[in-house]
């Protein structure tokens, strides 16, 4: 019996382990997978494995956990696909969701003697030290996606997304559908996200502007679909109208559109309720594209290009607002969906 | 004398029968549902209100508040069963069980979102059948592993489950390669929402059906006397021929079932998954259904039925929360602390045996008169008693 136990236990050990190796192999890139982030400063080996030369520039590059959402791993693709061989970089990753070991990595990376050392802090606090490090080794730092709270002469650029403009953008938009009323029902992010505070800015000025702009429900659903369904639900049951879904991504936008189908409440383009989403993952572009939602809000996950043509051509401005589109269900093209959806 | 006795005894009984019902673990979960009930209809008098209209599909379905809360409910009551049972076995809890939901979720996900979505009835049922059992088995292994480590290596369940809180939401989506997957197939979205012909929410049929499969298994299997045994003494449950490990185990591989049901439930309610916030912190909802529901969570002897409606206590709250306009969002947890904090400190065994003292004192002051009346009785024919018996020594 005991014999038998031991067994079982160890089978299923094994087996649990198996799985957890299958699903990595079932990536397309097994190899870069983030990893978890208590094994913490080691580096990932070089992606790249040409012989190093003096042509190819290295490049040290610390992100935050793929893992952590569709737009931090469509970004960590983009990282991937930009700085290879053929465009001429050495390039070594490393991953973390912890600003004290994202610090300990760049640190490695000076002493590996990199060319650039790009940088998605997870944190605004504590780099000043290390970044005069880089300085003085003459290492040339790029920030990308987040800022730092560091004197501006420590990095050549940094290149961010502007929540408070996508939160506009889409104001705007909805602004220019000429709604005799606009009754919005809000379904907010993680509250205190950067994302969350600039796309809820824009909504919440206009309202207070506008009188015929209100707001039915204000809640925050954190970045989850499911609460977001709950939270519209309860909407429904109370009885109150409403005629606009403003998500502020685009899982949200799919639960809240779940439960209007749930109880029968037409959605999209030339229907009862306009939804609302950002993010432009390629599934919400789809819905898009069939009419069952209205717009959705890009936040660029792909900063690579912008920073390859600040390695290659020279600084032009210190801090780069990339180009972030709106998509509107009405003009929006199959092309689009290819090209934007990440 | 005799009268008053009477009277006493009648009034004996009244409190009996209502201590009895204080007493019972349902009493305090009951009477948060229907404060909460209250304080809903007070606030919002067409509380109860139940239509039955048309949705999108041109399907009759039921709406209303109380649908709503017992529909979303459902994860929860279904991970209350398992978590009461690991939480008599092994006398502790299971914080991984919203990770092992992302896992579970994301196993269906990567068999679903491989097929097209103009297949055949048939072969859709199928498709569904397989995924679920691979889910099942998926969620069962992860559970056997929670188990075995609590169960054959000691270690704290709280510690044990720890790794996969740690490690599960990544694990779920290294399943799918990270992706943000959407099923388009409307099929798909039938057993979190409505079955077409239904009027009930399907989440309400699996609930109802994992309660009769769990009441049917405590029926016929001795699982409930084994895991309350091994839950209050381990070592004298293993003198007596059961087999402590093997029950801890079991209870841990129940536990996973009923996450690997959830997980499918969840992620057909959105045809969605979002690997970091599924069921996010639903591990903690659990357990307060379990406390809430008056069971030691230090283990040993327990009432499912309890949990159950404690879980629905704790959805209620949540629903409730949702519906007002006035609470701020970045509140909202702070007033669903505040009113468990309540319910939890109402439930815990220590107000349980201070209402119980209160109650014995005040019955012991009740009595004490009467008591003093026998006390002069006895003494009385005491010493009548000595006194015949002296008169006899003198005969």
């Amino acid at each position: 019996m005991k014999k038998f136990v031991k067994l079982l236990v160890s089978s299923a050990l094994v087996a649990a382990m198996a799985c957890g190796i299958c699903a990595c192999g079932g990536g397309t890139t097994p190899a870069t997978q983030a990893p978890a982030p208590t094994d913490a400063p080691a580096t990932e080996a070089p992606a790249t494995e040409a012989p190093k030369t003096d042509a190819l520039i290295k490049v040290g590059i610390i992100n935050n956990d793929p893992n952590e959402s569709g737009y931090r791993t469509a970004n960590d693709r983009d990282m991937k696909a930009t700085f290879t061989a053929e465009n001429g970089y050495e390039a070594s990753f490393f991953y973390s969701l912890k600003n004290e070991e994202q610090i300990a990595a760049a640190q490695k990376f000076i002493q590996d003697e990199v060319d650039y050392l790009l940088i998605s802090a997870a944190g605004t606090s504590g780099w000043d030290g290390v970044l005069e490090q880089a300085q003085k080794a003459g290492i040339k730092v790029i920030l990308f996606d987040r800022t730092i709270d560091a004197d501006e002469s420590l990095y050549e650029a940094s290149i961010v997304s502007d929540m408070a403009k996508e939160g506009q953008q889409a104001v705007d938009w909805l602004a220019s559908q000429g709604l005799s009323e606009y009754k919005i029902v809000h379904i907010q992010g993680v509250m205190g996200s950067s994302a969350q505070i600039g796309r809820s800015g824009a909504l919440d000025e206009k309202v207070k502007a506008e009188s015929t702009w209100s707001i039915v429900k204000q809640q925050t659903a954190e970045w989850s679909e499911e609460t977001a369904q709950q939270i519209v639900q309860a909407v429904i049951d109370s009885g109150e109208k409403f005629n606009v879904i403003y998500a502020e991504n685009d899982n949200m936008a799919k639960g809240a559109a779940a439960a209007l189908d749930k109880a029968n409440i037409s959605h999209g383009v030339g229907k009862d309720v306009i939804i609302i989403g950002f993010d432009c993952n390629t599934w919400a572009l789809e819905e898009l594209l069939a009419g069952n939602w209205n717009y959705d809000g890009q936040c660029n996950p792909f900063q690579a290009s912008y920073i390859d043509d600040i390695i290659k051509n020279g600084v032009k401005t210190k801090v780069v607002i990339m180009e972030e589109k709106g998509f509107d269900a009405k003009t929006i093209t199959a092309d689009d969906v290819k090209n934007y959806g990440i | 004398m005799t009268a008053n006795e009477i009277k006493i005894k009648s009034g004996n009984s009244a409190t009996a029968i209502l201590g009895k019902i204080v007493r019972n673990q349902l009493f305090i979960p009951l009477v948060a549902l229907l404060l909460l009930i209250a304080f809903n209809l007070i606030t919002d008098p067409g509380f109860f209100k139940i239509a039955l209209e048309p949705n999108s599909d041109g399907n009759m379905v039921l709406s209303g508040n109380l649908i709503t809360m017992i529909d979303y409910a459902s994860e929860l009551v279904i991970l209350a069963i398992g978590m009461t049972l690991v939480t008599s076995a092994s006398g502790g809890q299971d914080i991984s069980v919203g990770a092992t939901i992302a896992i579970a979720g994301s196993t269906v996900l990567r068999i679903v979102k491989t097929q097209s979505p103009n297949i055949s009835g048939a072969k859709f049922a199928g498709i569904i059948i397989v995924s679920f059992l691979l889910c099942v088995v998926v969620s069962a292994i992860f559970g056997a592993f929670n188990g075995a480590l609590v169960a054959f290596f000691k270690i704290q369940p709280m510690v044990a489950t720890l790794i996969l809180f740690t490690a599960g939401r990544s694990i779920a989506a290294w399943i799918n390669n990270n992706d943000n997957i959407s099923i388009t197939d409307k099929r798909f979205s039938y057993f979190g929402n409505f079955i077409p012909g239904i009027s009930v929410p399907t989440p309400v049929f699996i609930t109802i059906l994992c309660l009769i499969i769990i009441a049917i298994i405590l029926k016929v299997t001795n699982l409930r006397l084994y895991s309350q045994a091994v839950g209050i003494n381990a070592s004298s449950s293993r003198l007596n021929g059961i087999n402590p490990k093997v029950i801890k185990l079991l209870t841990f591989v129940i536990l996973g079932v009923c996450v690997a049901v959830c997980g499918f439930i969840k992620v057909s309610r959105t045809s969605s998954i979002t690997y970091s916030v599924i069921a996010n912190n639903i591990e903690m909802d659990a357990i307060l259904a379990v406390a809430l529901g008056g069971n030691n969570l230090g283990g040993g002897k327990f009432n499912l039925s309890a949990s159950v409606l404690g879980a629905y206590v704790i959805q209620f709250l949540t629903t409730t929360l949702y519906k007002f306009k006035e609470i701020d969002s970045s509140s909202i947890s702070a007033y669903k602390a505040v009113v468990v904090i309540l319910l939890i400190i109402i439930s815990s065994p220590f107000v349980r045996r201070w209402i119980d003292d209160m109650k014995n004192k005040r019955e012991a002051a009740r009595k004490g008169s009467a008591d003093l009346a026998m006390a002069e009785a006895a003494v009385d024919s005491a010493l009548n008693n000595i006194e015949s018996e002296t008169e006899k020594e003198n005969v």
